[in-house]
């Protein structure tokens, strides 16, 4: 019986121990890990300006946006794949072409990846690059205007993921492809023959380097493998690019587990320079694709859309010395160059270290044969031969690595939720961090450049939960910004971000503040229905198409009457902003537009289609709020039956006698 | 007549080539600053000319019924390189003739000009201040918008500043010689009497 009660006072003992214990051991609350300067390290003053701008990514919202560093605070949504009902972007006559693909109009799409243009390995802050992961294209904004000014398809791709990652002088962005598709003549082919019809395409896409138009330079032609993130090298081996790939079993179905089998995938090596020199002797092969190419016109404010109808291909399986593999383990992801360019971080997404390989290793490995075999023709460097070394149990599921100015690494960890830090040469692991929660994508200012500018990395995540008061089911996406000047990384600032944010790159303000426009120039404008006056203003018909050539001005549109427009006619209201000041945009609806409104900035003209679909009169006005008497800029359409002899006719500030009016 | 001392000479003949500036510089400047501007408006008056935010500041003033401003709505801008070109070869001629009573004629006729272009430009600012349109969109009773001649005034949510811009200051510069060296030669015949 003692020994009974000794055991029932011993288990309750142990059973409180436990719960002691578990409570001391239990982690502390995310909102207690804030330092408490942290509120100062990322305050901006009202009124000041932030360091950096960050040009981050949308994911599915297929847009950019830009936001302010250290602040957190979002200054502008760039439209770029998808329509932006509240400027017009895809919706507005001269928007239309530039989402104009091969596969005609295609209104969304999913941007992963910003690339800034380098000269030099360094920041030059003139365009912004993006891709459009669905349907595969890229896209350059112009970092003066913030306005997407070029939109260029890729053919023979199945989706453009590993993009638009950027050569150390702008040369190339590259673009590869995600999904290997059959391509030729008959793509209509059974899914199963996979290995046998199945090509992975790369593409080198030359950047005009005086006014950056995009142009398809060369297609390497692959083995039907993903490609999944890219590099550029820099200094020492500019001239190659790295590439990360997975699915090299290539499975073509449930590749959760079919493109998990291999331990090691590869990182492909490819030589540019090579490429080039293939393409000048003329080993390339002209080869029929069918691609659309837009380009942004500043002077008509308007993008014209080019159906281009063949590349220039290159096939490495036959051009030996062009394309390396290198094995890595487990599926990598990022594929990442230091500032230096001799060490090239490949990260296993799956795997439970972080190989680091050697440029200087690569080159001699390739120079004395040390392959351990060919995949589809193509050379594999030994694991061993390329490798610098492994930074081991850094956590699980490494995906992405930035530099800073000091040689250190930042890679972000999804599946262990963190950011580690550790010294690219010695492989040691410095510092942890937690993320809330499973960081993607992670960004130090300058970090895929040759002169990182340090200082902060964000953290782009993929989960939020319970970081800010919920909104039902459907959350907002986050970022985290840490300080990294000092030994340790600081967390000191949770922001929501717009749309999924993926890769992103912050540059340093005074790059881009001075060159910002603040108007276009009237004088300078070029739009076939451009009004540079009031006296300019008409309206013509012309067959069943109306076109109203309008201006506004705070604060009224010129015509606000319009007569004569009768039901199966299409009007376009072609509106010109006669503002010379800045931040003075005015915007125009009107009643049963079936698209969206326009934005039109000062300067700018900007047309809006209209089909009525009934008669009667159709009150416009301007949108955007643009003085004490915005209120008051509306006007009236009118639309007659079709047989009607209403006169076209049209006045702004006219009144008239009432027993006189047209119609009567 | 006693010829003038030689520094006052030269000091007459430097003021009037200084004058010259005044067709490579602007003259007279408002400025206007607002909750909005704070970067500021700025109106640059030429010889024959008005530069700077014009249009701007144009389609603002609009709302409060002033007139749209236009290089033809000044006179002023067809004769005033005449003007100045009198002055300028009234001071060279000064110099060249050498005596007493042309130096007082030429301070007169300077003196003249500045009281002449203040009062024209006072008028034109209460006519543009005053001569409101009716059917403007805002109207404040008894309100009127004159700009100030010299210094700072309110006007609504802008606070206008109006002073000589870079040649308006040499102007002044070169009517302080003319002065100045009358002064000098009074008082050196007075010394020497």
């Amino acid at each position: 019986m003692k020994t009974h009660t000794i055991h029932r006072v011993l288990s309750v003992l142990v059973v409180l121990t436990t719960v002691v214990l578990w409570q001391g051991c239990k982690p502390k609350a995310p909102g207690s890990v804030t330092t408490g300067d942290a509120a100062s390290l990322a305050y901006v003053p009202p009124g000041k300006y932030d360091e950096f701008y960050n040009v981050v990514s949308g994911g599915f919202n297929g847009q950019m946006s830009i936001y302010g560093l250290p602040s957190g605070r979002l200054f502008r949504i760039i439209p770029v794949f998808s329509q932006f009902p509240e400027n017009g972007w895809g919706y507005s006559e001269e928007t239309k072409p530039m989402l104009n693909t091969s596969h005609g109009f295609v209104p969304w799409d999913d941007l992963h990846h910003i690339s800034l243009s380098v000269t030099k390995g360094e920041h030059d802050g003139r365009w912004a690059f993006g891709n459009a992961n669905n349907t595969p294209r890229v896209a350059r904004i112009d970092m003066k205007t913030f306005k997407t000014v070029e939109i260029l398809e890729l053919p023979n791709s199945g989706g453009n993921h590993s993009s638009p990652f950027i050569t150390e002088n702008s040369e190339y962005i590259v673009a590869g492809t995600r999904f290997s598709v059959p391509v030729g003549e008959n793509t209509d082919v059974p899914i199963s023959t996979f290995k046998e019809n199945f090509k992975g395409y790369i593409s080198f896409i030359s950047i005009d380097p005086s006014h950056g138009e995009m142009k398809i330079a060369f297609q390497l032609k692959t083995p039907g493998i993903s490609f999944d993130l890219a590099r550029a090298g820099k200094g020492p081996s500019h001239g190659w690019f790295f590439f990360s790939t997975y699915n090299t079993e290539q499975a073509y179905t449930l590749l959760e587990v079919n493109a998990s089998q291999k331990d090691k995938d590869f990182i492909m090596a490819v030589n540019w320079k090579k490429a080039e020199e293939y393409i000048k002797a003329g080993k390339g092969t002209k080869s029929k694709a069918k691609y659309a190419h837009n380009v942004w016109d500043e002077s008509t404010h308007t993008g014209v859309s080019t159906i281009m109808d063949e590349v220039l291909q290159l096939d490495p399986a036959e051009l030996k010395d062009i394309i390396y593999f290198i094995p890595c383990p487990k599926s990598p992801h990022g594929c990442d160059t230091d500032p230096t360019g001799e060490y090239i971080v490949g990260s296993g997404k799956l795997a439970a270290l972080i190989p680091v390989f050697s440029f200087t290793k690569i080159q001699a490995a390739i120079a004395n044969k040390d392959f351990e075999g060919e995949f589809a023709g193509i050379p594999v460097i030994k694991y061993e031969a390329a490798l610098h070394g492994e930074v081991k149990k850094p956590g699980l599921g490494p995906l992405h690595t930035e530099f800073d100015n000091k040689g250190n690494a930042y890679t972000s960890f999804f599946v262990s939720s963190e950011i580690v830090k550790w010294n690219v040469k010695t492989l040691e692991i410095l510092d942890r961090v937690p993320t809330y929660y499973s960081i993607g994508h992670l960004s130090v200012p300058g970090g895929p450049t040759t002169k990182p500018h340090g200082k902060y990395v964000v953290a782009y995540n993929k989960i939020t939960k319970d970081r800010y008061l919920p909104t039902g089911p459907e959350l907002t996406q986050s970022a985290q910004l840490y300080d990294i000047s000092g030994d340790k990384m600081k967390l000191i600032l949770d922001f929501p971000t717009t749309g999924e944010p993926h890769y992103a790159e912050s540059i340093p303000a005074e790059m881009i503040m001075p060159n910002s426009v603040k108007i276009y120039k009237i004088e300078d404008n070029n739009h076939p229905y451009v009004s540079k006056g009031e006296g300019m203003t008409k309206v013509e018909r012309k067959g069943k198409e109306v076109h109203v050539s309008m201006t506004a001005i705070r604060s009224h549109l010129t015509p606000d009457n319009i007569e004569g427009v009768k039901l199966g006619d299409e009007v376009f209201f072609h509106v010109t902003n006669l503002e010379q000041d800045w931040d003075v945009p005015h915007g125009f609806a009107v009643k049963g537009a079936n698209n969206a409104e326009i934005l039109v900035m000062p300067g700018e003209t900007s047309t809006l289609r209209w089909k009525p679909l009934s008669t009667g009169i159709f009150p416009f006005y301007c949108t955007d709020f643009c003085s004490a008497l915005h209120q008051e800029m509306q006007g009236y359409i009118r639309v007659s039956p079709a047989g009607s002899n209403v006169p076209l006719k049209f006045s702004t500030g006219k009144i008239e006698d009432q027993a006189s009016g047209a119609g009567q | 007549m006693k010829p003038l001392k030689p520094i006052s000479r030269a000091l007459v003949a430097l003021a009037a080539l200084l004058m010259i500036s005044a067709y490579f510089v602007p003259l007279w400047q408002i400025l206007m600053w607002a909750p909005q501007y704070p970067e500021g408006l700025e109106m640059d008056i030429w010889i024959n000319d008005i530069k700077g935010d014009v249009k701007i500041i144009s389609a603002l003033n609009h709302y409060i019924g002033m007139k749209h401003i236009e290089v033809q709505m000044f006179p002023e801008f067809t004769y005033m390189i005449y003007i100045v070109g009198f002055l300028i070869a009234f001071g060279l001629i000064t110099a060249l003739v050498n005596k007493r009573f042309i130096l007082w004629t030429y301070v007169i006729i300077l003196l003249a000009t500045g009281v002449a272009a203040l009062v024209d430009f006072w008028l034109w600012g209460y006519d543009y201040g005053h001569n409101l349109d009716p059917t403007a969109a805002i109207i404040v009773p008894g309100m009127s918008y004159q700009p100030p001649l010299i210094g700072t005034k309110q006007l609504l949510n802008f606070t206008a500043f109006s002073g000589p811009d870079i040649g308006g200051w040499i102007f002044l510069v070169s009517a302080a010689l003319v002065i100045g060296s009358l002064g000098f030669e009074i008082y050196k015949s007075k010394k020497e009497a």
